[in-house]
C-alpha cells in the first residue's frame, strides 16, 4: 500500500523556525542492497526524535549516516544550516552513545567522562569542575575513580551519556542505548535520559526498536521500516492514527479484520455492518483492512444506541497482569476471531470465561481501515 | 512531500578528513616496507632463476639443468619423504599429547604444556646437534639404532619431529578445547562409548585442526635447513641444496631456482591451510559449551603415562645439548668445563656474534612490534580506502608462504643489485632486521588483528565524536588495552630472531655475525661442543626473555585487573 | 598509568639490550682502517694482526673472515660492487676465479722477487702472491681404528680397499677448498680417467661427505669416524691438542693450494692495502706463516712444524692451478652428478 509522504510539519508545531537537521533525499547503498531508499526528515532544535522499527529497517544506518560514520550514498544532510553530507565524524557536532558505550575499559570514570575535555584548552581546575558537573548530572558523583568493569551496566550507560555530553554538542546521537540493560533499569533510565534531556534541552535523536521505549521518550517518532519512513508523528498521533497497517501493527497490539467497504462510512466484515469515520472517501466494494486496537473494543455497559455493537463468544482468555485479554468469535456465522482487553475488575463483574457469551462494540471513531 | 519525492540526489563523495588522510598515508608507508621487504626481493629472486651468471634472460634454461642434475632432481623426492614422515609421526604425537592435556583429568597439565615450548627455544640445529651425541658413531645410546646411521633420513625426521612438535602441539591444542561439550552429552546419552565418541564427536569437531596443523608442520619442515644441514649426512634435501649452491658452489640462479622449487610446496601449504583456518572459524558456532573432562582413572594414568614419556624426551634432548655443551673432549675426556664456551677461538664470529644476536633480537622485537601492531592496528581501524587495506592485507599474509632461505637469498639478489639506492643496507644490522621482522610478519600480524577485533569497534567512532585524534586514543587506549598481544609479539619476535637460521644466513656480514649462524658455522667446521654451547645460549637466552615475559604479563594482569573484564 | 609504566620498563630493557650489545662493536678509531677478506682460520687472526700493525701503527686491519667457500661466494656476490681493501689468506683458485672477473689490480710487494716462483702469479707485476701451502693430510684415529681393526694406510689407494667400507669422510668439493684440492689432485695425479676410477672407488668406502675441510679431521679426532681427509694444519694441530690421531701425507702425492692475497681494484686504503703486501712477503710474517704451516713461501724459512706428517713437502703435487681454475666448475659438476646422490632413498 503506497501512502503518501506523511508531514513531519503538522506535528511538529511545538518547535517553531528552521529545522535544525535536515535530511533531504538520502539513499545508502551497501553493494545491491539499497538499506535507505530517499529519506527526507526534518528535526527541530531541542526536540527528542526517536527511529523505531524493527531489525533491518535502516534505523541505525540513518543515524550512522547523521553521525558520519557510513556516509550516505546520495542525498544531503544540514546540521544547523551547515552543509555536513560529505564531512567525517571528526568535523560534525554531535556526541553519541552506543549499545555497547564503548567506554574506555582502562581509564576511570573521570577519565572517560573527561576524555573529549582534555584535547581542548582547558585548564585542569575547569576540566576537574566540569567533570564533577558531568557526574553530578548523571548522579553518579562518588563513582569518578572507579572502572567501567566495576559499575552496574545502568551505571555504565549513564558514564557514556555524561561522556558524550561533556563536550556540549549540539546533536546528541543515542544508538539503542538502552537495550542491553535488565528490564526495571530499562524503564527507569527511560525517564532519567528523557529528564536529561529535557533539562540540557540538547537535539536528540535516539534509534530502539522497543516501541514502549520510543512511545514513552519521544516528543516525535519515526516508523521506519524497510529503508523507508512509514509515518512521523507525536507518540500519541502514531498509536491512535496509524497511517499504516504496519505502523498499526508495529506500534501496540491490533486487531486486522479483513472487509469491504459498505457505504459511505461504514465497512462490512463478514455479516457485520460497522460504522467507521476513516472509511470515509474510499470506494464502496473495496476490499479493505479494518483495524481496531484491543482495548478500544467496549465491553459491557453496551445501551441499545451503541453503534457496532454485537454479540460474541470468548474462545479463551490470556491473563496479562492487570488485565484480560480475550479472544472473542463474533456470533453471526463466519466471524473472524479478534481480541478485546477487559480490565480484571470488569471481568470479574461480567463472569468472563472461556464460553461465555458476550455484547461488545466497536467505537466508529476507534476503527481505522486501510 | 512531493517535492523532495522527484528530486534524483546527487551521488556524495565522502570528504576524506585530515585523520583519514593521515592514516592512509601511513598505511602507504607500512605498505611500502611490505613491497620493499617482500615483493621485490621475491621479485628478484624469481628474475634471477631465469638469468645466467652474466645477468642475461634466458628462460628455463636454469630449470631445465635443474631437472636434469639428478643430484639435485632426487632432493625433491627426498625433502618429500622426510617431511611427510615427519609431519605424519609429528601430528600423530602432538595430538595425543593435546589430546591428553585437555580431555583427561591427568596431574600436571601446567608442567607439561610448559616442556612441550623448549623446542620453540632452540635454534634447530641444536636438537640435531644432542642427536649426534646420542646417536651419532660415538653417541651414547647408538644401540638404540641397531647399526642403522642417524646420518641421513632417520636423524632428519627425529630431528625435526622435536623442532616442529610446539607448533603442531598449539594448533591441536586451540582445535580440542574450542569443541562443543554439548555433542559429547548427545553422544553419551545415545549411548556412544568412549571410542565410538572420539571418531563420530572429537576427530570430525577438530578436523581443521588436525587439516592445519598437517599443512603447517609441513611448510616448518620442508622449509627447515637446521637439522638437514647437522645430520642429513648425504641425503640432500632441497633447503639444504640452496645452501650447498650458493654458499658452497657460488651459483647463485641456480640457488634460485631451488629457492623457486622450495617456495611452491610452501605456498600450496599456505593456501591450503588458509582455505581450512577459514572453514575451522565458521564451524565455531557462539553458543558452544566449553567441554570439561570427568576423572577417570585408567584413562589419566595412560595419558599422564604418554605425556610423560614423550616430555621426557623432550628434556631429555635438552639436556644432552646443555651436557654436551660442558664436556671438555667428547668422547674422550669427559670432564665437564667451559672450554666449549671460549668462542673467540672459533670460527663463527665468537662472543661478538652472540651480542649481535641480542642486538638484533632486541631491534626486532622494538621495531617489527611497533611496525607490525601499528599497521595491523591501521588496516583493522582505517576508514575507506577500500583498495589500499585489502592490499595491505595480502601483503602482511605473504611472509608466511616465503620460506626463510628463499626470504634470505631474495635480500641478497635485491639488495645487493648493482643501483639498488638501498644498496647501503646490505651487511648492516639493519638488513638483519628488517629481515627477520619480515620473516615473522604473518604470525605477529594475525596476532595484532585478533587483539584488535576483540576492541570494542565504536572507540573510535567515539573519539571522532569527541574530537580526539585517534593516534591519542591509540596511545592511550588502544596500546593498554592491547599489551598482553603486544608483549606476546614482542616476545615471539625476538625468541625466533635468536633462533633463526635460514633467513640470515645468506645475509650476515662479519660484523653482523649472528650466534645461530656461529652454531651453524661451528659445526660445519666440526667443532660441534662448541655449537651445542653457542646454542645453550641462545637457549639461555630465549629462556630468560621468556620468563620475563611471562613475568611482565603477571604483573600487568595483576595491576589491570580492576578494569579488565574476566 | 600503570601499563605505561611497564611499557616503558619493557622498552627501556630492551633499549638496555640493545646498549649493552652495541658496546662490543663500538670504539672509534683514528687510523686508516683497512677492510682485509680473509680465510684464514680463526685462531691465527689476531696474532697475525697483533705483529703487522706493530709494524705498521698507522693501519688498522679490520677482518671480514669466513670459510673459504662464503668468502669466495661473497666476494663474488659484491663483483659488481667491491668492498674489501684487499683480499688476504684465500686459496689461490679462488683468487683466480675472481680474478676472471677483473677483481683487482697487480701489485709487486717490496721483495716479491725472493719468493719461490711456484708461490706467485707468473706474471710481471704478479696480481696475486702466495704466502704458505695449505696441504692434503689424512687424520687417522687410532682408538677408534683399533676397535675397527683398520690398519694405517699409508696411500691413497689403501683408502679403496674395501676394509675401510664406512669408515672415511672427506670435505665436499662443491663447499671445501680442502675438498676440491683433494680432487683436483687425484686428477692431476692419475689423468682424468685415472683420477675418477679412484674417486668411484674411494666413493664406496665414504661414509659422508662434509661441508667444510677440517670438518673430517675435527669428526675423526673425536672419534665420530676412524678416518677423515681433511689437511695438514687441522691434523697437526687437533694432535697437539692430544686427540688421538695420527696426520698422514699419503705416498702418490698431496693436493695443496696456496693461501695468497691480492689487492681489490678499486680498494679504498689502496696504502694500506700495499703495506700489508709489503708485510707479507717479509721474513717475518713468513716466519709467523711457518708456525702453524710447514711450507711457506719464502725458501729457507720453514721450520718443521710439531706432528706435520715428515717430508711432506716433498710429496706436493706439482699442481698447476690455471688448469684447476678453469676447470674449477666442469669438475665441481662431474663430481656432483656421480657422488652427490649418494643416499638417494633406493637400496
Amino acid at each position: 500500500m503506497s501512502t503518501p509522504m506523511p508531514s513531519d510539519r503538522e506535528s511538529a508545531t511545538a518547535a517553531a523556525g528552521s529545522p535544525y537537521l535536515q535530511i533531504r533525499d538520502l539513499t545508502k547503498r551497501f553493494g545491491d542492497f539499497t538499506a535507505l531508499k530517499d529519506i527526507s526528515l526534518d528535526v527541530y532544535e531541542g526536540e527528542f526524535v526517536v527511529f523505531v522499527g524493527p531489525s533491518g529497517c535502516g534505523k541505525t544506518t540513518l543515524l550512522r549516516a547523521v553521525a558520519g560514520l557510513d556516509i550516505q550514498s546520495a542525498g544531503r544532510i544540514e546540521q544547523a544550516g551547515r552543509d555536513v553530507s560529505a564531512l567525517p565524524p571528526a568535523e560534525r557536532d554531535f556526541g553519541i552513545v552506543f549499545q555497547s558505550y564503548a567506554l574506555f575499559p582502562n581509564l576511570t570514570v573521570r577519565d572517560n567522562v573527561g576524555y573529549g575535555l582534555r584535547s581542548r584548552k582547558t585548564s585542569k581546575a575547569q576540566l576537574t569542575a566540569r567533570v564533577d558537573e558531568l557526574l553530578h548530572l548523571v548522579g553518579l558523583p562518588d563513582q569518578g575513580g572507579k572502572y567501567p568493569a566495576q559499575l552496574s551496566g545502568g551505571q555504565q550507560q549513564r558514564v557514556a551519556l555524561a561522556r558524550a555530553i561533556a563536550t556540549s554538542p549540539g546533536l546528541l546521537l543515542l544508538d539503542e542505548p538502552l537495550s542491553a540493560l535488565d528490564a526495571k533499569v530499562r524503564v527507569h533510565l527511560r525517564h532519567e535520559v528523557k529528564a536529561l534531556q529535557h533539562q540540557l534541552g540538547i537535539t536528540t535523536i535516539m534509534v530502539t526498536h522497543d516501541q514502549e521505549e520510543a512511545l514513552t521518550m519521544a516528543d516525535r517518532i519515526v516508523v521506519m521500516n524497510a529503508g523507508i519512513i512509514e509515518q512521523v508523528g507525536t507518540p500519541g498521533d502514531i498509536y491512535s492514527k496509524p497511517a499504516s497497517p504496519f505502523v498499526a501493527d508495529f506500534i501496540g497490539t491490533m486487531n486486522f479484520l479483513t472487509g469491504t467497504v459498505a457505504g459511505q462510512r461504514s465497512v462490512r466484515v463478514a455479516e457485520l455492518e460497522l460504522a467507521a469515520e476513516s472509511a470515509n472517501g474510499l470506494r464502496a466494494g473495496q476490499e479493505v483492512t479494518v483495524c481496531v486496537r484491543p482495548e478500544d473494543v467496549v465491553v459491557g455497559d453496551i445501551g441499545p444506541e451503541t453503534p457496532n455493537a454485537f454479540e460474541a463468544t470468548i474462545e479463551d482468555m490470556e491473563f496479562l497482569g492487570s488485565f484480560w485479554r480475550a479472544r472473542l468469535v463474533p456470533r453471526s456465522a463466519d466471524g473472524q476471531p479478534f481480541l478485546a482487553d477487559m480490565s480484571a475488575n470488569l471481568a470479574r463483574r461480567l463472569d468472563a470465561g472461556p464460553g461465555s457469551a458476550l455484547r461488545v462494540a466497536l467505537p466508529p471513531d476507534r476503527i481505522r481501515v486501510f | 512531500m512531493a517535492n523532495h519525492a522527484v528530486a534524483v540526489a546527487a551521488p556524495v563523495r565522502p570528504k576524506v578528513g585530515r585523520e583519514d588522510w593521515t592514516m592512509r598515508g601511513l598505511i602507504l608507508v607500512i605498505a611500502a616496507y611490505l613491497v620493499v621487504a617482500i615483493v621485490l626481493p621475491l621479485y628478484a629472486i624469481l628474475s634471477k632463476s631465469f638469468e645466467n651468471a652474466d645477468g642475461q634472460f634466458i628462460g628455463l634454461a636454469n630449470y631445465a639443468e635443474y631437472f636434469a642434475t639428478p643430484a639435485l632432481a632426487y632432493s625433491i623426492e627426498n625433502s618429500l619423504t622426510v617431511t611427510l614422515i615427519s609431519t605424519v609421526i609429528t601430528v600423530t604425537l602432538a595430538f595425543v599429547y593435546a589430546y591428553s592435556l585437555t580431555r583427561s583429568c591427568m596431574p600436571f597439565k601446567g608442567l607439561f604444556k610448559g616442556l612441550a615450548l623448549i623446542p620453540i627455544l632452540m635454534p634447530s640445529l641444536l636438537p640435531a646437534i644432542a642427536l649426534v651425541y646420542m646417536f651419532g658413531n660415538q653417541g651414547f645410546i647408538n644401540e638404540l639404532l641397531f647399526g642403522e646411521s642417524i646420518y641421513g633420513p632417520i636423524g632428519i625426521v627425529m630431528g625435526e619431529c622435536f623442532y616442529v612438535f610446539p607448533h603442531a602441539l598449539m594448533i591441536l591444542l586451540i582445535a580440542l578445547s574450542t569443541s562443543d561439550a554439548r555433542l559429547y552429552e548427545a553422544a553419551q546419552s545415545l549411548g556412544a562409548g568412549r571410542i565410538r565418541t572420539f571418531f563420530t564427536v572429537t576427530l570430525p569437531g577438530v578436523r581443521y585442526g588436525l587439516v592445519s596443523a598437517f599443512f603447517v608442520t609441513f611448510t616448518l619442515v620442508i622449509t627447515d635447513f637446521g637439522v638437514p644441514k647437522v645430520i642429513g649426512g648425504q641425503y640432500n634435501v632441497l633447503a639444504t641444496d640452496v645452501y650447498k649452491e650458493v654458499v658452497g658452489r657460488q651459483d647463485f640462479e641456480m640457488g634460485a631456482v631451488v629457492g623457486m622449487v622450495l617456495l611452491i610446496p610452501a605456498v600450496l601449504a599456505f593456501f591450503a591451510d588458509r582455505i581450512v583456518t577459514r572453514k575451522q572459524v565458521a564451524l565455531l558456532s557462539a553458543r558452544a559449551v566449553p567441554y570439561e573432562p570427568r576423572p577417570s582413572g585408567p584413562f589419566d594414568t595412560a595419558m599422564l603415562g604418554y605425556c610423560a614419556v614423550i616430555g621426557f624426551i623432550l628434556v631429555f634432548v635438552l639436556g644432552v645439548a646443555a651436557y654436551a655443551s660442558f664436556v671438555t673432549f667428547w668422547p674422550y675426556n669427559l670432564e665437564l668445563s667451559l672450554n666449549n664456551y671460549q668462542f673467540d677461538l672459533m670460527d663463527g664470529g665468537g662472543w661478538a656474534s652472540y651480542g649481535n644476536s641480542v642486538e638484533m633480537a632486541a631491534w626486532t622485537a622494538v621495531v617489527g612490534t611497533a611496525v607490525i601492531f601499528g599497521g595491523a592496528y591501521l588496516v583493522e581501524k582505517s576508514k575507506g580506502f577500500r583498495a589500499g587495506r585489502a592490499a595491505m592485507q595480502f601483503l602482511c599474509m605473504i611472509p608466511m608462504a616465503v620460506p626463510g632461505l628463499v626470504l634470505g637469498l631474495a635480500y641478497v639478489f635485491f639488495f645487493n643489485a648493482p643501483g639498488n639506492p638501498l644498496g647501503g643496507l646490505y651487511h648492516t644490522m639493519a638488513i638483519l632486521v628488517i629481515c627477520t621482522v619480515t620473516h615473522f610478519y604473518t604470525v605477529s600480524h594475525l596476532t595484532a588483528v585478533t587483539a584488535l577485533k576483540q576492541m570494542d569497534p565504536e572507540f573510535e567512532a567515539v573519539s571522532a565524536s569527541l574530537k580526539v585524534p585517534f593516534y591519542k586514543t591509540f596511545w592511550r587506549v588502544t596500546v593498554p588495552v592491547c599489551t598482553p598481544a603486544i608483549l606476546d609479539i614482542s616476545m615471539y619476535l625476538f625468541v625466533n630472531a635468536m633462533t633463526t637460521v635460514s633467513a640470515v644466513v645468506f645475509l650476515y656480514s662479519p660484523d653482523t655475525a649472528l650466534a645461530s649462524v656461529a652454531v651453524l658455522n661451528m659445526d660445519d667446521a666440526g667443532d660441534i661442543a662448541p655449537a651445542a654451547a653457542m646454542g645453550m645460549m641462545i637457549v639461555y637466552t630465549s629462556a630468560a626473555v621468556r620468563v620475563l615475559h611471562a613475568v611482565l604479563t603477571r604483573g600487568i594482569a595483576r595491576r589491570s585487573q580492576a578494569w579488565r573484564r574476566r | 598509568m600503570p601499563f605505561q609504566a611497564i611499557v616503558r620498563a619493557a622498552g627501556s630493557l630492551a633499549a638496555a639490550a640493545v646498549v649493552i650489545a652495541a658496546m662490543g662493536s663500538g670504539a672509534a678509531q683514528a687510523k686508516s682502517e683497512l677492510l682485509v677478506y680473509t680465510a684464514i682460520e680463526a685462531d691465527e687472526l689476531s696474532m697475525f694482526k697483533r705483529e703487522f700493525e706493530k709494524d705498521y701503527p698507522d693501519v688498522e686491519i679490520k677482518w671480514v673472515r669466513d670459510s673459504t667457500g662464503i668468502i669466495t661466494s661473497k666476494l663474488l656476490a659484491e663483483k659488481d660492487n667491491p668492498k674489501a681493501d684487499i683480499v688476504w689468506g684465500l686459496a689461490a683458485t679462488s683468487l683466480m676465479l675472481l680474478a676472471d672477473y677483473n677483481y683487482f689490480q697487480p701489485y709487486a710487494p717490496k721483495g716479491v722477487e725472493m719468493l719461490d716462483a711456484k708461490f706467485r702469479d707468473p706474471a710481471d707485476p704478479p696480481t696475486w702472491v702466495g704466502q704458505r701451502a695449505w696441504i692434503a693430510s689424512v687424520c687417522y684415529n687410532t682408538v677408534e681404528a683399533a676397535k675397527h681393526n683398520l690398519p694405517l694406510p699409508t696411500t691413497w689407494a689403501d683408502l679403496t680397499k674395501p676394509v675401510y667400507k664406512g669408515h672415511v669422510v672427506m670435505p665436499n668439493p662443491n663447499s671445501s677448498g680442502t675438498g676440491f684440492l683433494d680432487v683436483s689432485s687425484w686428477l692431476q695425479l692419475h689423468g682424468e680417467a685415472g683420477g675418477w676410477k679412484f674417486m668411484d672407488a674411494l666413493h664406496q668406502n665414504i661414509a659422508w661427505y662434509t661441508h667444510s675441510g677440517s670438518k673430517p679431521c675435527k669428526q675423526a679426532a673425536a672419534g665420530e669416524i676412524p678416518i677423515g681427509v681433511s689437511f695438514a694444519y687441522r691434523g697437526a694441530k687437533l694432535k697437539n691438542q692430544g686427540a688421538p690421531v695420527e696426520v698422514i701425507a699419503p705416498s702418490e702425492g698431496v693436493g695443496w693450494d696456496v693461501e695468497a692475497f691480492a689487492i681489490v681494484r678499486n680498494a679504498k686504503n689502496l696504502d694500506g692495502a700495499r703495506k700489508l703486501a709489503d708485510w707479507s712477503v717479509s721474513r717475518k710474517a713468513n716466519e709467523i706463516y711457518n708456525m702453524e704451516y710447514a711450507v711457506v713461501a719464502m725458501p729457507g724459512v720453514a721450520k718443521a712444524v710439531k706432528n706435520f706428517p715428515p717430508g711432506i713437502e716433498g710429496k706436493m703435487i706439482r699442481n698447476d692451478f690455471a688448469w684447476a681454475a678453469k676447470n674449477r666448475l666442469r669438475i665441481l659438476d662431474e663430481w656432483r652428478n656421480r657422488y652427490d646422490a649418494k643416499s638417494e632413498p633406493k637400496k
